[in-house]
């Protein structure tokens, strides 16, 4: 199975109804993706299919019909890091930081899609990530102030 | 002789602070410093925390658990501050499994004297339980104790290395050692205005004498301590780079999972694995005896088959159900006995005289989960007889301990690479998930296996924060002062956590955790008693992110707010009242009162009712205080903010101290708004997040964090911010709705939005 992964093509021998997830870790071996709860109660193992954010431990293989893209590529080739994970590290959000790749990912569409994003706005798309650290103070100004980052570029 | 003193400095002169007449010399005696061997690499070692190499780098070990706490900074910065290097460029390490790394401070909080009690009687018990720390030599991240410990270990280490340094830098010059400085990595001549780095020192600093003394930094000079640094460890895990357990990737790795019988510790009487043995990628089934693992060339397929297998399993040794479990435990209360933590006065006869006016309630607590984000997991290989684990963990010398016992080993033939832990709180404080990895990787000829469990086998298989059940008394004298009784029954962790651990033995005397947060408060009552009952029972119980704390200062605080409204007194100045000889008591109370505008009306605007509640609690040495405002609303209780003041004593890194306590809070109110285990047929009903919810991000309240430092002793941070925040928030349901709720989690009484 050929699916394109952060800009690459990549050959996956495995069962279609692998979920992603797996795909991803045990044999593409990119980890930043986390296995939490494995029926999409979590987040932790949240990706983008063209944009989209989606939980890849439901996610089957051969119902991946897009591009898929994960933490790792969201750091540009030159190291430079993405405005949400500048406003991360501004802000200090990470506890633990296992659940992290997984708020990032769909703090990145939310800003995607909404570039001045409310508390309900947050409410609404980041509820469906668990972080049993309580670090969703600082996730609310991080990404409050990587929207701000994204309206002064 | 240099070198034996290299190795000997720091044990010995915590010898010299934690020193007493038994066992003295044997206590003195140095465990070797487990860091030579990288002598070799190139790097110079100064002592178990610092390692410089002739680049410049430098290399400190942190020797406990980064489990979100923070700790691998705020090592780092004890280290840096006094070696004088540049804290943004150091490498940090996790330390191996040794018994150097000892902690001290954990097994003095175990101790039983109130925090508040500095009593020779107390001061002596508290350093031999030091002693016993060595003994036991347990190496182990818990009772939010790591910067307490290491606040002189890692300081003085990174002291001794800077001495040496300059005396290296002074033979080197032929100049007096007195006459140098050190600036941010160099030595410095001051006198003749040249400057040599610490790479091109390290080797002949290696060589020089360990001082005898260290004078420390005076705090006012501190560089990095007492102000929030950036967390060394974001970048890391802001990129998904930071390796936790389940990320160890190993040449020729295999994957697996394990079932054990959901009837904890029963036995698998029976098993049919043919259906599983069919699936494309499955290497093995292993009988386990207690249940079996999955061997596959992938996690999910390890998952999928070990679906098909059918296992037959014993039952469990424990009540079945959760009401039978919970009347074991109101059987134990019934039955009476147990033992006094703090008798003062007599409690019990001043409420019995009043007759008809003393008042009372009974409290109960549920069995909790940790539920941690990362499940539980580890990879283990086994090489020419040896044992290599990798795992995140809170306990390496257990996890070594453990091993010898089971395998037959030396200790020196495990060695455990510890990573960052997706969360702890207590449960990767057991070794049961690195000794079934062990196991796993025993039956695989060499090769290394990752034994990562599903959700649900982790839920299912804790070591769970004990139930508990509280019955309360009080009555109210003239000047509002009351005099109570409270009476708690629940299992023991300590006793539960100790029976596991092999070669431990259970601390003498009662298990005191059964009444932390009762006894230990510092309200001084002329009539007190805290009565601890424990039950016995096999359920597995451990330490919850403050184990008795997390539980009995829901009794206690909202049950001082029952005493305060039966008598007409405000909760919140009932407290200052009562806590006036205890100055860092009543500076957290009064910081929440200005906080939180307390007495000043609330506005019910677009809701039913809104309310406050306050509540105290002092734990693992810092005193905090909270203030929850709630709304009533169409759709349920909505809580709106949450005001904590906590008295660290020192605090070290503020920003960081206000993270810690923010987690807290959440992690408290998360359990208060509707975690529950329960058990039917022997098993534990909930499986995963639809079933064992926590806070989410459209729940979470706005945290204003207050840190104060005036208490002076150096409280922990991990766990102090969970205990306040379940009886604010009861308090303040009841401030607002009139509903006084006396059983947790709250949600079986009231709807949260």
């Amino acid at each position: 199975m050929d699916i394109k992964i952060n800009g690459k093509m990549v050959s996956i021998e495995a069962d279609p109804e692998m979920p992603l997830l797996w795909a991803l870790r045990d044999i593409a071996g990119l980890t930043g993706t986390k296995f939490g709860c494995g029926i999409a109660m979590c987040g932790a193992c949240t990706v983008l299919i063209d944009g989209e954010p989606v939980r890849s431990c439901s996610t089957a293989l051969e119902d991946v019909s897009g591009e898929v893209t994960t933490v790792e590529a969201l750091e540009g080739e030159d190291g430079a890091l993405h405005v949400v994970q500048d406003a991360w590290i501004e802000q200090q959000v990470a506890q633990c930081g296992y659940c992290q790749s997984g708020q990032i990912m769909s703090a990145v569409a939310l800003l995607a899609n909404n570039s001045t994003p409310t508390d309900a706005d947050i409410d609404e798309a980041m509820s469906g990530n668990l972080c049993r650290c309580g670090t969703y103070p600082r996730i609310r100004a991080a990404i409050h102030s990587a929207a701000k980052k994204l309206a002064e570029a | 002789m240099g070198k034996l003193l290299r190795r000997t400095f720091l044990i010995g002169s915590a010898a010299v602070a934690g020193g007493v007449a038994v066992g003295f010399y044997m206590y003195k005696t140095p465990y070797p410093n487990p860091l030579t061997g990288d002598a070799d690499k190139g790097e110079s070692v100064f002592n178990p925390f610092v390692k410089i190499a002739a680049d410049n780098s430098v290399t400190i070990i942190v020797p406990r658990a980064e489990m979100g706490q923070g700790v691998v900074t705020t090592m780092a910065a004890l280290v840096a501050e006094e070696l004088d290097v540049e804290l943004a460029d150091v490498k940090t390490e996790f330390a191996p499994a040794a018994n150097v790394y000892y902690n001290r401070a954990m097994l003095e909080e175990g101790a039983p004297f109130q925090v508040f009690d500095n009593s020779f009687i107390a001061e002596m018990t508290r350093d031999i339980q030091g002693v016993v720390a060595k003994f036991l030599a347990m190496q182990a991240t818990g009772g939010s104790s790591s910067t307490i410990d290491a606040f002189d270990r890692m300081r003085t280490s990174g002291a001794a290395a800077r001495a040496m340094l300059i005396g290296a830098a002074a033979d080197k010059w032929q100049v007096a050692a007195a006459s140098l400085k050190t600036e941010n990595g160099k030595v410095v001549d001051p006198a003749l205005g040249r400057n040599i780095a610490y790479g091109e020192l390290v080797t002949a600093a290696a060589e020089q004498e360990v001082p005898e003394t260290i004078t420390l930094k005076d705090p006012a000079d501190w560089r990095y301590l007492g102000k929030s640094q950036p967390r060394l460890d974001m970048a890391a895990k802001v990129t998904g780079k930071a390796g936790f357990g389940v990320d160890v990737r190993l040449p020729d790795m295999l994957f697996a999972t394990v079932r054990m019988n959901p009837r904890q510790g029963a036995k698998m009487t029976g098993m049919d694995a043919s259906a599983a043995e069919k699936i494309t990628g499955v290497i093995k089934v292993i009988n386990l005896g207690t249940g079996y693992a999955v061997v596959a060339d992938n996690t999910w397929t390890a998952f999928k088959a070990a679906d098909l297998v059918t296992p037959e399993w014993a039952k469990a040794t424990y009540p079945a159900t959760t009401d039978a479990v919970f009347a074991s435990i109101d059987a134990a209360l019934k039955a009476g006995g147990g033992f006094n933590m703090r008798d003062e006065g007599d409690a019990p006869d001043a409420i019995a005289a009043a007759s008809g006016k003393a008042i009372s309630a009974r409290y109960t607590a549920p069995y909790l989960a940790h539920a941690t984000m990362e499940p539980m997991n580890a990879t283990a290989q086994w090489t020419d007889g040896k044992l290599s684990v990798w795992c995140g963990n809170q306990a390496p010398t257990s996890i070594v301990t453990q091993a010898a016992s089971m395998f037959g080993l030396s200790a020196d033939e495990i060695s455990v690479h510890s990573t960052y832990l997706g969360g702890g709180f207590g449960r990767r404080f057991e070794t049961d998930f690195s000794m079934l990895a062990a196991r796993v990787a025993k039956e695989m000829d060499g090769k290394p296996v990752q034994v990562t469990w599903t959700r649900e086998e982790d839920m299912r298989h804790d070591m769970y924060r004990p139930g508990a059940i509280c019955e309360a008394a009080a009555v109210v004298d003239g000047q509002g002062v009351p005099s109570v009784v409270f009476r708690v029954a629940s299992q023991s962790p300590i006793a539960s956590t100790f029976g596991r651990l092999a070669g431990a033995i259970t601390p003498p005397g009662n298990d005191k955790t059964i009444v932390d947060g009762l006894w230990d408060q510092p309200y001084a009552l002329a009539n007190y008693r805290a009565t601890g009952i424990e039950v016995d029972m096999d359920i597995p119980v451990g330490f919850w992110r403050s184990v008795g704390h997390s539980h009995n200062p829901f009794f206690h605080e909202c049950f001082m707010d029952e005493i305060a409204h039966s008598s007409g007194q405000d909760p919140l100045e009932m407290r200052l009242k009562l806590m006036q000889p205890y100055p860092a008591a009543v500076g957290t109370v009064q910081a929440v009162k200005d906080m939180s505008g307390w007495g000043t009306p609330l506005s019910a605007d677009g809701v039913k009712s809104r309310g406050r509640g306050v509540a105290f609690c002092l734990s693992f040495g810092t005193w905090v205080a909270q203030v929850v405002q709630v709304a009533d609303t169409d759709d349920g209780i909505r809580i709106e903010k949450v005001w904590c003041a906590a008295d660290f004593g020192t605090a070290l890194d503020p920003k960081n101290l206000e993270a810690q306590m923010m987690s807290g809070i959440v992690f408290g109110l998360s359990s208060a708004m509707g975690q529950e285990i329960t058990f039917a047929d022997g098993a534990v009903e909930q499986g995963n997040f639809d079933s064992y919810d926590a806070m989410r991000m459209n729940q979470t309240p706005d945290i204003q964090v207050r840190v104060l430092q005036t208490s002076g002793k150096m409280g922990g941070a991990g766990e102090p911010g969970t205990p306040p925040s379940l009886p604010a928030l009861a308090n303040a349901i009841f401030a607002a709705t009139g509903k006084r709720i006396r059983q947790l989690p709250l949600s079986k009484e009231i709807t949260f939005v």
